[in-house]
């Protein structure tokens, strides 16, 4: 079968297995050299791919308990994040860390221990489970909590699938009177003006901005900044208080087939952005649905295939508080000289973070994607200069190209630690990704 | 009031997809199948997404003498009634040995028309209901690589015409599922041709919209009606000589 990630690039074939049950599982992981656990296929570059076998959890994914007094769900790990709010939002349960997309698996928040708009109040994703079991080369089958095999249920926190298969696992959800956020918008002109932004809404639960990287000069890093809380009741409106959790399926819109490449040339995406800034629209209290503020872009199926054929990286790199100003401009500034735009530009502020090769750390973290062609590698790796001058690091789940010596040296402090545990459970290396092959994990 | 659906051969792939499609329009379940108590993390997840009620029952289609006790003992007589019973066997063994034959012919024949024939006749006498028969289109015209399994299937294809018309008169409605190619367990060490393959999600779509409209014959995916067309439609003296 014929796979990639969501950015379509690299590509791959693989023998993929969709597994029912622990049974077949453990029957097909000890009749392969290797292989590494995939999701929904959301991670955009090589984590879940791997050239001999790949193990789905698309039919693993049965809901087991839900504890709709105490909001506490045991699923197997295939479930999706957009399947845990089906059924959960009208009991007025929410989920506590959520990424951009809804369609993300269980497994695979967990593998890439996604963030969400809210981490530097609610941490990341691991801040939500309890427990969860793991099933690990040798057949057998491993408990995992902060309190039993701890520093397996750590290291799998943005293990990337490098430590087992999780299995069944058990999470909260936090309490929520409404299926809306209440939502401040700031037009920010620069990148400093942005900062002062995410300052000012420290206290806010979430906040995120859309950057314009096209934007140069004094008008570098001009961004619109959304900060939201959960609407409790009496910030509704009269037509929607009489059921504040129930939202109204929306329309969705998909795009059929590749768009040709060259239609996201300099001059749309340009025009795109600044569209963007000066339609936003500055204001309090705007009332949303949280289908619309947390998952702006799950309404376009296959929203991916406006890059063509050839796919498209994302780049998303994290840099220390202090030196955060200092990178990102220097980050714009080269992007905005490349010419190269980013279609989507994300920035968001990170508070302090513990584990393993957990993404996050305390600062700023800027998203990009750029469609493929040949210039692309060339201003990635300055990008990598920049982002390692600064101690910085890149999100392994965006990641499709990255060296070995960079990302070494970006996890250094917590290298050892994972690679410790992996190869107690893995002695034989069979646990691979073609991303884990490139950087040597 | 909610409605119930009987689900004969609940383990299977496409009936797993049937349960959800139907749990999801507000459907309650009656599950059948051997060793049902493999079924109840499947009933946990039915319960937890659609909030309906699901009952589970040990049911054998091969123990004809068991059906009409079992129907006269159901709390519940269903709405619809599905069934998906039914093996694929292996050509060349059921070819050689009667028992592996026997087996072949009875879960996709003999068995599932003696559990519907005392359903059948319950939702006559009660006037109303619908009966789903999943059949294939292995049926429509006998191959070298499959006949056994299709002829079975042309035999219960031929029982449900019958049942169809039988019961029009009565307000029950029979529906004929032909499915073509579809991604379950049944099939996962073939081959299949990815365009031509259906998920069994998109089955179970298809059945309950038939279901709803009351067609007589599915052919799912669509386009099998058409490829079965052309095959029907292939003269003998040359059909023979394919190796198909
Ligand atoms: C539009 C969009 C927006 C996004 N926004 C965010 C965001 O805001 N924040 C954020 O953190 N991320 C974000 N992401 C990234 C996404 O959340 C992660 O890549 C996530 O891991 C994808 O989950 P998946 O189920 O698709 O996993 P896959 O992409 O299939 O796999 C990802 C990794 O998880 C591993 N894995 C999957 N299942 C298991 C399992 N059962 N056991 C062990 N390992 C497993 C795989 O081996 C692989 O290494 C976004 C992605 C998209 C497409
Ligand atoms: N997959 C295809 O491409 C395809 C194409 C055309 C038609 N079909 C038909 O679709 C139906 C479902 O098939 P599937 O693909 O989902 O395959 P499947 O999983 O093999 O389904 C067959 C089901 O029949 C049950 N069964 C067999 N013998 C039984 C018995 N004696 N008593 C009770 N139940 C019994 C099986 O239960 P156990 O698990 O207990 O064995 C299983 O649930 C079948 O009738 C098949 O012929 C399938």
């Amino acid at each position: 079968m014929s796979l990639s990630g969501w950015g379509g690039y690299p590509k791959t074939k693989a023998k993929a297995i969709f597994f029912r049950d622990t049974g077949e599982l453990t029957r097909q992981v000890s009749e392969a050299s290797s292989f590494i656990a995939r999701g929904m296929g959301r991670s955009y570059g090589d984590s879940s791919l791997n050239n001999s076998c790949v193990l789905s959890t698309n039919r693993y994914n049965r809901f087991l308990e839900f504890d709709s007094e105490a909001g506490i769900v045991k699923c197997e790990s295939g479930v999706t994040l957009a399947e845990v709010i089906d059924i959960s939002i009208n009991l007025g349960w929410f989920l506590k860390v959520t990424p951009g997309t809804k369609f993300v698996s269980i497994g695979g928040a967990i593998a890439s221990d996604v963030h969400g708009k809210n981490h530097h109040l609610d941490g990341s994703f691991s801040s939500c489970v309890n427990s969860f079991s793991l099933l690990v080369p040798s057949g057998e089958v491993v408990n995992c909590s902060r309190s039993e095999n701890a520093d397996i249920f750590f290291a799998s926190f943005g293990g990337m699938g490098l430590t087992g298969v999780i299995l069944e696992v058990e999470f909260q959800l936090i309490q929520v009177e409404s299926a809306y956020i209440s939502q401040t918008s700031i037009k920010a002109a620069n990148l400093k003006e942005a900062m002062a932004a995410f300052e000012n809404a420290k206290e806010t639960t979430y906040s995120v901005a859309w950057i314009d990287c096209l934007a140069n000069g004094d008008a570098l890093g001009r961004s619109l900044v959304m900060a939201g809380e959960h609407a409790s009741i009496n910030q509704l409106s009269t037509n929607i208080k009489a059921t504040p959790l129930i939202v109204k399926p929306k329309p969705t819109l998909s795009v059929p087939f590749y768009l040709p490449s060259w239609l996201l040339n300099k001059l749309t995406v340009k025009a795109f952005n600044q569209l963007y800034y000066y339609k936003g629209k500055a204001g309090e209290g705007q009332l949303v649905d949280y289908d619309s503020f947390f998952y702006p872009l799950d309404s376009i199926h296959h929203w991916n295939r406006i890059y063509g054929r050839k796919g498209f990286v994302q780049y998303q790199c994290v840099l220390p508080l202090a030196n955060s100003y200092e990178g990102l401009k220097s980050i714009l500034e080269l992007i905005s000289a490349s010419g190269q735009g980013s279609f989507l530009a994300v920035l968001k502020l990170f508070g302090k973070q513990e584990g393993y090769l957990s993404f996050p750390m305390e600062g700023y973290t800027l998203a990009l994607d750029f469609p493929l062609n040949s210039r692309l590698f060339s201003l990635l790796e300055k990008l990598d200069s920049v982002v390692s001058q600064y101690d910085g690091r890149i999100y392994l789940t965006k990641d499709a190209r990255m060296n070995s010596r960079f990302f070494a040296k970006s996890y250094e402090k917590q290298l050892n630690r994972f690679l410790d545990v992996k190869k107690k459970l893995d002695p034989d290396n069979k646990l691979r990704s073609l991303q884990s092959e490139r950087l040597g994990l | 009031m909610s409605k119930t659906i009987m689900i004969i051969g609940a383990k299977s792939d496409i009936a797993r997809a049937i349960a959800h499609e139907f749990a999801s329009k507000g459907y309650n379940l009656q599950l059948l199948a051997r060793k049902s108590d493999s079924l109840l993390k499947g009933v946990a997840d039915l319960k937890i997404r659609y909030r309906i009620d699901v009952e589970c029952f040990e049911f054998d289609v091969l123990d004809f003498k068991s059906h009409t006790v079992f129907v006269n003992s159901l709390p519940l007589l269903p709405d619809v009634v599905v069934s998906l019973v039914g093996s694929l066997g292996d050509q060349h063994q059921s070819q050689n040995e009667w028992d592996a034959c026997e087996s072949v012919l009875d879960t996709n024949f003999s068995g599932p028309v003696s559990i519907l024939n005392v359903l059948a006749n319950k939702l006559e006498e009660r006037k109303r209901g619908t009966i789903v028969g999943v059949s294939s289109v292995a049926g429509d015209r006998g191959r070298q690589s499959n006949y056994l399994y299709g002829s079975a299937k042309a035999g219960f294809t031929a029982y449900l015409a019958g049942l169809r018309n039988r019961l029009n008169k009565s307000n029950v409605h029979v529906v004929t599922v032909k499915p073509g190619f579809v991604n379950t367990s049944m099939t996962a060490d073939m081959d299949l041709p990815e365009r031509l393959t259906a998920q069994a999600e998109q089955v179970a779509d298809d059945v309950y919209q038939a279901v709803i409209k009351k067609k007589n014959t599915l052919y799912t995916l669509w386009f099998w009606r058409y490829i079965m067309l052309i095959i029907k439609s292939i003269p003998e003296f040359i059909f023979k000589k394919l190796s198909l």
